[in-house]
């Protein structure tokens, strides 16, 4: 099977790059910056049951939901005829590691193949060089203007998620969301908003503007979401699972994206730590690990100094959860990641999580469903419901299991939100900017 | 005020009444067959006849069907988990632990400590609906079902993850003729374990047990098996059925309203038709006939031969049916019948040829033959000459209808069987392995729950305007689409064109995988009893966008190919049973222990009288034959034996315990040598049997993870209190065999000891140790390992960790090169004798007796030498292969395919993949392609928990079936 690569005589010409959507809010800012470096970028928002179908026939059926998902939504967007076939490019993330997610590529080839448009190239997003891509460079420029367009997203994402729920005049939150999307957008086009002191500038006018909204003190029923990233993030694949919980009448917490990048980077220094290994490597990955901390703990301070709204903690804070759960060496699909995310949401004040996973990821078993045990035992309030998505799996059993979830919860919900303010004023951790 | 609490389940309606003192005043139940609006409408309106004034009262609305409803007519829900906990919580206080089972619901509520809920997510095994389909199965009622129980005798292993499953345990063990009282019991037992593994997960079930939903209430065996299992006599209190439907009532969220409006917005609510909808089967009654008068055509007369002179007997012995032609002189079939088998074939056949012999009693039998799962039952019982697998009846019936036939495909009750044919031979074979999602009993079941016979059911869709989108998946998942679809207002006829239309959808993207029709073949003929529904059919031919043949004997082509085979093979004198036998025929069966080996099969034993017998359940020929024992050559065998000659030695340092399960098996001689090198005694944990997984099995927090892992539990549970430390290595890394471009473990091989630690929490007086080790890295490997040694068991010098470390790695490669070397010998003999050899690939781990199940055997016992990829992979070089190629075992799959595929037609490759394996996705696709690239047969078999021996058999055999075919 040919490599078709994406060159940049493609590029010149325009070819569209297809980016299946994974999380709205910074999927549009990315594509904005894409299209600032001179990409012709479309994200996929098509749905249905034609996505799921192209999937089924084009994956097998016991590979991972997402990418099930990922290559139906593009096998359906390359057959809709509203692109030339003869001039898209496929662009997928490709995070390497240990994960049969890491073959996402290869299935997407197969698919492409079986179509008999083996000649549409396909661009991974990757750190670890598994593929290359001529005419996709990420220089340091674009990948500086993707982490802090990933930053801008995460603290979008968290401020609408405490606003939505609580909004005075259904939309404000909707509508601060775009207002500062567009603003973002703009200033990047003529350069703005990417440095230091303007980046510190707009995250703490983000927060101004969402501080003001005007809300309610309702109590209302706090939900953490963690998993797979696929499906954590996406309402493709979770069935709109935010919506369906704002619906309900509940807050809903996720962390953010960079917390998956900072994991991607920070692995690999443990698996040297655990198995030996180049002590070059191991520094240069911790330069960028802490320049990506300090984007975050900017966000975090800009949050903490400027409003009530419960920040996240930082990485370092977020790591250290995990200990006396799981070891930080275990970096297969989210790892380590995804329970101490857990760990962290019930700290604060998230006790109420669900774990949204593809049916049968393998990691998932190991630190999703494979550590509630002990995360109860060491967080009793924890209140934890995993899910299993898949083609077949119907809203109603998932929606049911979460109903559940949150009968106990509105159960537990007074004693629950007092220990919790009283477990906040306990973490005061220093964030230095 | 009154407080009414409405359930609203699965299957069933519930409904109380309470007065202001919590007494129940009223209560109902029924079973609502899916008409939930109508059937709430209807007990409401009685509600209200009873209590004439209509004042407002307190009403909540529970049960999984019950949501929708609730939602759209304004009515307050409550979930029905935390309904039954409300209600328990008030009624019996006392109680610590709530086992609940529904319709197709299951769950355990843990009321004492923290309190937790579990309940069956995707999964309906266990459930009533699973009691029901078995009961469909054995053709008595659930009740009779309980009754017969009371006097087994004996337990069989049914798994009952899913219907699916323990159908294919079943069906064998009715075939073979074991006793239903004791599949009865057995099949309470699978229930009770299916409800443990899968909603304990690792919690003990402990203080006062209440049990509560239909299942329970109506089973009294089925509560017997719960007691029996955890060691202690649960209540099953009054109102057992209706503790939702208090807790419902007691609701502190229920809203008060007048039920005379309550009964009008649920009325408002009946059916917006909002489901996702397929184009329709037909366009209107004349595109119907004119699709009739198509197939009509196509079709083999059965004659009218008042004198035949000669009769050729072919027996299709069904999972479901038993099908029974005869052929004259011609071979034109001039007596046949189709038979629905309750379980045992035997007396059906008996009556047929009975029949026959009355109707033509000067005829003599030429030649028999008996194909299907209870071939050779059948063939023992009666003296048939021959019995051919179920492919190549098919293939030969097939063949006569269409002589450029080049792909087959066969939906019958509980297996779709396809295949393709390239040169006159079976060439690619696909059968359903885990899933019966494509087949019929999969339509049955849901016609029986409606209350239709099958081809009532079917024949509903075919004018229906506007099918059900159901997708393609399992039969457990389709369940809760239908409950969906049905929620949404879909008609009988939408559910039931839906259902025919997701057949087909399982059968072509699940079981073939078929990207376009083409792929499939030109000349397609469809058969089994499942085509004989048009809607099916039709179902099919539409979405393949082709009109295939449908024979007018679909439901008799394996009989019919039987019939051919042993007309074109007939022997000088044919043994089939004569008329007089056939009048003194008797049958009795026996239990006994097969104790052949260590894996101790339950064996029937079946005579039938004259010394004819049949014994079934085996799982190798042992117990069959006393002849002398042929040379085998079996490498999963002789590396089985490799590691069973490493012996505990003595050892100053205290011992070391290693389970036997995953990656540690094949690293076994590594740590082995390396711990005793350092003065440790080493023990491994035992052979893994039934009786090990189900020791670890309550601590399992996955029920979806592979077998091999969950099989992990019972090792480290053998190894608790006999040793100072297990040691169980996380390892994200592998060996580097310079096969790949990385050398990772998969994630579940990776961490699962982070799993062990986690949810094995009674470790007694045995450390458990579970650092990250990487082995690629041997000068690392030697200062973790010397800094482990010394945190854990005192002082260590550098120097003889390094020793024992060298002595380890030396060790792990000499074993590698004996199974290599012994590899390369068989190859070589296989060469001499001209045997055919079986590559087996899988993983280390696989050669688990308890895991493959004694596959190896089976293909040893049909003549084969067997090999393994990794005797393979040593001799080939790397290669470039089309996914990311990162896995060292599953590196080795690749190159082993590549190597057999360059091998001449005797050498063939088999891939053992565990039900699960999330990597084998990629894998077995990939292998299949490098494989095929070469013209040759890929063959994949999936094992679990519990493995239909009937399917790998059907495989096995349609490989060397067709491997003749090729010579």
């Amino acid at each position: 099977m040919e490599k078709v690569l994406f060159t940049k005589e493609m590029r010149d010409a325009g070819y569209t790059i297809l980016v299946p959507d994974m999380n709205h809010i910074h999927f549009k800012i990315i594509k904005g910056i894409l299209q600032n470096h001179g990409y012709n970028v479309d994200i996929l928002y098509n749905t249905g049951r034609s996505v799921v179908d192209e999937g089924l026939k084009h994956v097998h059926n016991d590979t991972c939901y997402p990418a099930l998902l990922v290559i139906g939504q593009m096998i359906d967007a390359l057959k809709s005829g509203k692109y030339d076939i003869h001039k898209v490019a496929l662009l997928l993330p490709q995070t390497g590691g240990g994960c049969r997610a890491s073959n996402y590529i290869s299935l997407l080839r197969k698919a492409l193949n079986a179509m008999g448009w083996g000649f549409i190239p396909i661009i991974s997003i990757n750190v670890s060089g598994l593929e290359k891509s001529p005419g996709f460079k990420l220089t340091p420029g674009l990948v500086r203007q993707m982490l802090t367009a990933v930053v801008y997203g995460d603290l979008l994402m968290l401020l609408d998620n405490q606003v939505k729920p609580y909004e005075v005049n259904k939309g404000d939150s909707a509508a601060c969301v775009d207002m500062w999307i567009n603003a973002l957008l703009k200033g990047f086009l003529s350069g703005r908003g990417l440095s230091k002191g303007e980046r510190r500038e707009n995250l703490k006018a983000i927060v101004q503007s969402f501080a003001r909204i005007p809300r309610t003190d309702e109590k209302k029923i706090k939900v953490g979401i963690v998993g797979e990233i696929y499906v954590k993030y996406a309402a493709l694949g979770n069935n709109s699972l935010e919506q369906f919980l704002y619906e309900q009448g509940c807050e809903v917490m996720l962390g953010g994206l960079l917390d998956f990048a900072l994991y991607c980077v920070d692995t690999p220094i443990d698996t040297i730590d655990i198995y030996g290994g180049s002590k070059l490597t191991r520094e240069t990955y911790k330069l960028v690990e802490s320049y990506l901390c300090s984007l975050k703990d900017e966000m975090i301070a800009a949050v903490r100094e400027n409003s009530d709204f419960v920040a996240p903690s930082s990485f370092r804070h977020l790591k250290s959860k995990a200990d006396g759960v799981i070891s930080t060496g275990c970096k297969m699909g989210e790892g380590w990641l995804l329970t101490a995310e857990i760990m962290e949401l019930v700290e604060l004040g998230y006790c109420n999580v669900i774990c949204a996973q593809p049916f049968g990821c393998l990691p998932n078993h190991i630190v999703g469903k494979g550590m509630i045990r002990k995360i109860r035992n060491l967080e009793p309030r924890a209140n934890i419901v995993p899910i299993d998505y898949d083609p077949g799996a119907t809203r109603v059993n998932q929606e049911n299991r979460i109903k559940l979830m949150l009968a106990v919860a509105a159960e537990d919900g007074d004693t629950a939100a007092a220990e919790s303010e009283v477990h906040d004023t306990e973490i005061k951790e220093t964030v230095n900017v | 005020m009154l407080r009414i609490g409405v359930d609203v389940g699965s299957t069933t309606l519930k409904c109380v009444v309470l007065d202001e003192n919590n007494k129940i005043v009223y209560k109902e139940y029924n079973r609502h067959y899916s008409m939930i609006v109508e059937k709430t409408a209807e007990l409401l309106q009685r509600v209200s006849d009873l209590f004439p004034n209509d004042c407002e009262m307190l009403l909540s609305v529970s049960g999984s069907a019950g949501m929708g409803m609730a939602e759209n007519a304004g009515l307050s829900f409550v979930q029905e988990v935390y309904a039954t906990r409300t209600a328990v919580k008030r009624f019996i206080p006392s109680a610590d632990v709530v086992i609940e089972l529904g319709g197709e619901d299951a769950k355990i509520l843990f009321l004492d400590g923290g309190m937790e809920v579990r309940m069956n997510g995707s999964c309906a095994g266990g459930t009533g609906a699973f009691i029901d389909q078995m009961s469909t199965l054995l053709a008595i009622s659930p009740d009779e079902m309980n009754e017969i129980a009371k006097s087994y005798e004996k337990i069989y292993t049914i798994a009952s993850r899913c219907g699916v499953f323990a159908k294919s345990d079943i069906q064998p063990l009715l075939n073979q003729g074991a006793n239903k009282a004791d599949i009865s019991a057995s099949i309470f037992a699978a229930v009770v374990n299916q409800t443990i593994a899968g909603l304990a997960q690792g919690r003990e079930i402990e203080g006062t047990v209440v049990y509560l939903g239909g299942p329970l209430t109506f089973l009294s065996e089925l509560r017997a098996a719960f007691d029996r299992q955890l060691g202690q006599a649960g209540v099953c209190p009054d109102n057992s059925l209706y503790f939702v439907a208090m807790g419902a009532a007691l609701s502190p969220t229920a809203k008060a309203v007048r039920l005379s409006d309550a009964i009008e917005s649920v009325g408002r609510y009946a059916a917006g038709e909002t489901y996702k909808s397929c184009p329709r089967l037909f366009e209107d009654e004349a595109d119907y006939e004119k699709f009739k008068a198509r197939h009509a055509a196509a079709g083999i007369p059965i004659v009218n031969n008042p004198a035949p002179k000669e009769a050729y007997l072919g027996v299709d012995a069904g999972s479901t049916t038993l099908k029974a032609v005869v052929l004259d002189e011609n071979g034109d079939i001039f007596h046949a019948d189709y038979m629905p088998n309750s379980g045992n074939p035997i007396p059906l056949l008996r009556d047929f040829l009975l029949k026959f012999y009355e109707k033509y009693p000067n005829l003599k039998i030429n030649a028999s033959a008996s194909t299907g799962y209870g071939e050779e039952i059948t063939r023992n019982a009666f003296g048939l000459d021959m019995g051919l697998v179920e492919t190549m009846a098919h293939f030969t019936a097939a063949r006569k209808f269409n002589p450029d036939v080049d792909f087959i495909i066969d939906i019958g009750g509980q297996d779709i069987k396809c295949f393709k044919i390239r040169g006159g031979a079976i060439d690619n074979i696909f059968l359903n392995e885990a899933c019966s999602s494509g087949c019929g009993s999969f339509l049955q079941t849901f016609a029986g729950a409606l209350g239709y016979s099958i081809s009532e059911f079917a024949q509903k869709g075919i004018l229906a305007d506007k099918p059900v989108d159901l997708g393609s998946r399992c039969t457990v998942f389709m369940n809760s689409s239908v409950k969906q679809a049905q929620k949404d207002g879909a008609s009988i006829e939408n559910i039931s064109a839906g259902l025919s239309l997701s057949v087909v959808k399982n059968a072509i993207y699940k079981v073939i995988r078929a990207v376009s029709a083409d792929s499939l073949g030109k000349n397609i003929v469809v058969q089994g009893g499942t085509f004989l529904n048009d809607a099916v059919l039709r179902a099919f031919e539409t979405e393949l966008g082709r009109d295939v043949i449908r024979p007018n004997i679909a439901g008799l082509m394996g009989a019919y190919g039987a019939a051919l085979y042993a007309k074109a093979n007939a022997p000088e004198e044919s043994l089939t049973i004569s008329e007089e036998n056939l009048k003194s025929f008797t049958h009795e069966t026996k239990q006994v222990t097969c104790n052949g080996c260590t894996n101790h099969c339950r064996l029937t034993v079946n005579s039938f009288g004259g010394g004819r017998r049949f014994i079934a359940g085996n799982r190798c020929e042992k117990p069959l034959k006393t002849k002398e024992s042929t040379e085998r050559y079996d490498l999963y065998e002789y590396n089985r034996e490799l590691l069973a000659a490493y012996k505990p030695a003595e050892g100053r340092r205290g011992t070391i315990g290693i389970p036997m399960g995953l990656n540690m098996c094949e690293l076994y001689p590594f740590w082995h040598t390396f711990f005793t090198k350092l003065g440790f005694k080493v023990i491994a944990s035992p052979e893994s049997d039934r009786d090990l997984y189900l020791k670890g099995q309550h601590t399992i927090p996955s029920d979806t993870v592979c077998y091999p892992a969950k099989l992990l539990h019972g090792h480290i549970e053998s190894l608790i209190d006999k040793c100072d430390a297990i040691f169980y290595p996380c390892m994200s890394y592998n060996l580097d065999e310079g096969l790949s471009s990385n050398h990772y473990n998969c994630p579940v091989v990776a961490y699962y000891p982070e799993v062990i630690n986690a949810n094995v929490t009674n470790m007694g007086t045995t450390k458990f140790i579970y650092d990250y080790i990487g082995l690629h890295r041997p000068a690392d490997f030697v200062k973790t390992a010397h800094a482990l040694l010394r945190r854990e068991f005192g002082e260590f010098t550098r120097g003889e960790v390094k020793k024992a470390s060298d002595a380890a790695y030396g060790e792990y490669r000499a074993h590698m090169k004996r199974i290599a070397d012994k590899g390369a010998e068989f190859l070589k003999i296989a060469k001499e004798k001209g045997l055919p050899v079986i590559v087996l690939c899988g993983r280390p781990y696989h050669i688990d007796a308890e895991i493959n199940h004694g596959i190896d055997k089976l293909i040893c016992d049909m003549g084969a030498a067997l090999v393994t990829e990794d005797s393979i992979s040593p001799h080939v070089s790397p290669f470039e292969t089309q996914v990311l190629n990162q896995w060292t075992y599953h590196a080795r799959l690749y190159a082993a395919a590549k190597w057999v595929s360059e091998q001449g037609p005797e050498v063939n490759l088999v891939q053992l993949v565990s039900f699960g394996c999330g990597v084998d996705a990629i894998t077995t696709d990939e292998v299949r392609r490098i494989i095929e690239e070469k013209g040759k047969i890929y063959t994949q078999i999936k094992i679990d928990e519990i493995t239909n021996m009937g399917t790998v058999k059907i495989r096995l055999r349609s490989l060397f079936a067709a491997l003749k075919g090729v010579k």
